[in-house]
């Protein structure tokens, strides 16, 4: 399946081939260069999915995903860019693909990983005024306790039920 | 001469601003970029529309700029259903993951279901049994019916056609009640587990699928009597919300929005899955892009998946519904009372759950809205590191400002009706 992806040479620093799907591993400084590249000369057209994962406590810490389909040659790729919690910036693919706008938001809220370029980066399912980066690992998942006459005081003060 | 217009947009002390007919939560320097310099001083009116617009279906909240009734900007706002569920799922075994897929898109919960265990099963290379398959794919195409059924209730009713809300409501229970014999519940069914179903269907099962068939080609013929060349439908749909093929592709739409603008990819026919490629069915196609060729491609649909419930009905075969691989799915309760082995695994399942391999895999399926594909990343736990939902709905929400640019307020209506979303996935 790899060898009907041909890729100049220097643009992906490793190709992994894992449950038949095709990643490329690509630095930051390349991954324009690369998108550009899949999506003019081998028709990769449509941007299916952008996301990121974090692989804390790995270092560099933040995995963006790019899940790339070709309508016309029915073939589906994942460019895949690490970058490193103290440096999080991705360049952004909204000149690419259109919809790679709320994609990019999206992963702005959630990760706090800033696009550059990008027309309009605020958040998109958080409010305005919120307050750190939910899908990071370091927060928890917490619950809002319901508040009762005896335990008033403690709900009052902000304090949390952390699960797991 | 006139007197320059002044500024009608007002910052807020939290330096939010407000303008007289919508209440904004962006700042004035965010604001500038999103709607026209007439906005600011006046001359186009700020009108908030949602989230509690009945047309809007669900909790989408639009940012309409207006010109008299001509819309000129349109600016959605999502996020009032984010439960956080992408988080949640990092916190369950995957097993426990399922129900929470329900409440995405939660008019087709059976196809997330079945994106879910799907994923799992490709990063475990778990076999699932034929009937298992084919019981998948005759709940998978039951549930698309539901949703699309939903779809023509509401988007007939915003344009004006009351009547068909009640009909397809009506025609919904007959759904409803398979997925309540099969599951228990009717809405939030979660019968799919990884490597193929909770239990067997009941022997009541194939006689509600067969009136199903029975039934529905008539109460299609009904729909189509009733809008197909309804010239007063026509009017309001023929023309309205064109989108190019190649703007659908730029902005991955996917299902029957893509398909409306002549785009052949149905990854039930691109990527076949859970033996899709055992059946004949054709995929719609439309050719102008409008919100007429979009319904056409949707109420086509109903015959296609009445074909495919069709024959696998009569294809299927007996057999096990669940894999006999015991890391993923339980032993039979009666083999624990004999079996030290199956007593293990048995409690290993409901303690601990299974560990999934390090790696990551991208598992899409065919669901009512169009492409619903599950990114899991594992840690080699059996708790899932990451699972990101790549869902139709919000990748064709955006095509909403192009679409609503330069028609009247009450186009928007059947415009976003037109490209059936669910605020449950897009905001999930």
């Amino acid at each position: 399946m790899s060898d009907l992806i041909n890729i100049p040479d220097g643009l992906v620093s490793k190709t992994d081939v894992f449950r038949g799907e095709v990643t490329l591993n690509v630095t930051r400084e390349n991954v324009i260069a690369l998108l550009t590249h899949l999506r003019d000369e081998q028709k990769f057209d449509m941007l299916t999915d952008e996301t990121c994962v974090d692989y804390h406590p790995r270092e560099p810490r933040f995995g963006i995903l790019y899940q790339l389909y070709s309508v016309s040659r029915n073939t589906r790729v994942r460019v895949k860019m690490m970058l490193s919690e103290h440096d999080a910036v991705a360049p952004s693919a909204t000149g690419l693909w259109k919809n790679a706008n709320w994609m990019e938001r999206e992963v702005y809220d959630l990760f706090g990983i800033h696009y550059e370029g990008h027309p309009d980066m605020r958040r998109i399912l958080l409010p305005n005024d919120y307050v750190g980066h939910p899908l990071r690992k370091e927060i928890p998942v917490a619950v809002e306790e319901n508040q009762f006459s005896f335990n008033r005081e403690r709900v009052d003060a902000g304090k949390i039920y952390v699960t797991e | 001469m006139q007197p320059e217009p002044a500024l009608i947009i007002e910052e807020s002390p939290n330096n939010l601003v407000t303008a007289k007919d919508a209440q904004l939560d962006i700042t004035l320097d965010q604001l500038k970029k999103l709607v026209s310099p007439r906005a600011l001083t006046g001359e186009n009116m700020l009108l908030n529309m949602g989230p509690q617009h009945p047309s809007t279906h669900g909790v989408l909240r639009l940012l309409l700029e207006l010109d008299g009734e001509t819309v000129i900007n349109c600016i959605p706002d999502i996020g009032f259903l984010h439960t956080g569920i992408e988080k949640t799922l990092e916190s369950k075994t995957y097993t426990q993951g399922i129900p929470l897929l329900d409440r995405t898109d939660y008019l087709a919960p059976l196809i997330n279901n079945l994106a879910f265990c799907g994923a799992i099963e490709k990063l475990m290379e778990v076999e699932v049994p034929i009937r298992a398959q084919y019981i998948r794919v005759i709940l998978a195409e039951l549930t698309r019916m539901n949703s699309h059924l939903v779809w023509l209730a509401t988007h007939a009713l915003d344009i004006g056609a009351m009547s068909m809300f009640l009909y397809c409501m009506r025609e919904r229970e007959m759904l409803l009640d398979v997925f309540e014999c099969v599951s228990g519940a009717r809405m939030m069914s979660s019968y799919f587990r990884p490597g193929g179903l909770w239990r067997d269907v009941p022997s009541t099962f194939e006689p509600l699928v067969r009136k199903v068939l029975e039934v529905f080609p008539g109460r299609i013929a009904e729909y189509e009597k009733l809008l197909k060349e309804n010239p007063l439908w026509k009017e309001r749909t023929v023309g309205i919300g064109v989108i190019s093929a190649a703007d659908a592709i730029n902005y991955g739409m996917t299902g029957p929005c893509l398909r409306g603008s002549g785009v052949n990819y149905d990854v039930r026919k691109a990527m076949p899955y859970s033996s899709y490629d055992h059946f004949e069915f054709d995929v719609p196609l439309g050719t102008n892009g409008d919100v007429y060729d979009r319904y056409r491609c949707r109420v086509e649909e109903f015959n296609q998946s009445l074909r495919i419930i069709k024959q696998a009905l009569d294809k299927l075969p007996a057999g096990p519904f669940v894999t006999d691989d015991r890391k993923v799915a339980p032993p039979p309760k009666h083999e624990i009372g004999y079996s030290m082995e199956s007593l293990i695994h048995h409690f290993k399942l409901w303690t601990e759950g299974f560990r999934a391999p390090e790696g990551e895999v991208y598992f899409a399926v065919e669901s009512g809205k169009g492409e619903y594909g599950i990114l899991l990343s594992s840690d080699g736990s059996s708790r899932p590191r990451r699972v990101h939902i790549r869902s139709a709905s919000f990748s064709s929400l955006q095509t909403l400002p192009q679409l609503s640019k330069g028609c009247l307020i009450a186009d928007i209506v059947a415009v976003a009706g037109s490209i059936d979303i669910v605020l449950g996935e897009v905001d999930r």
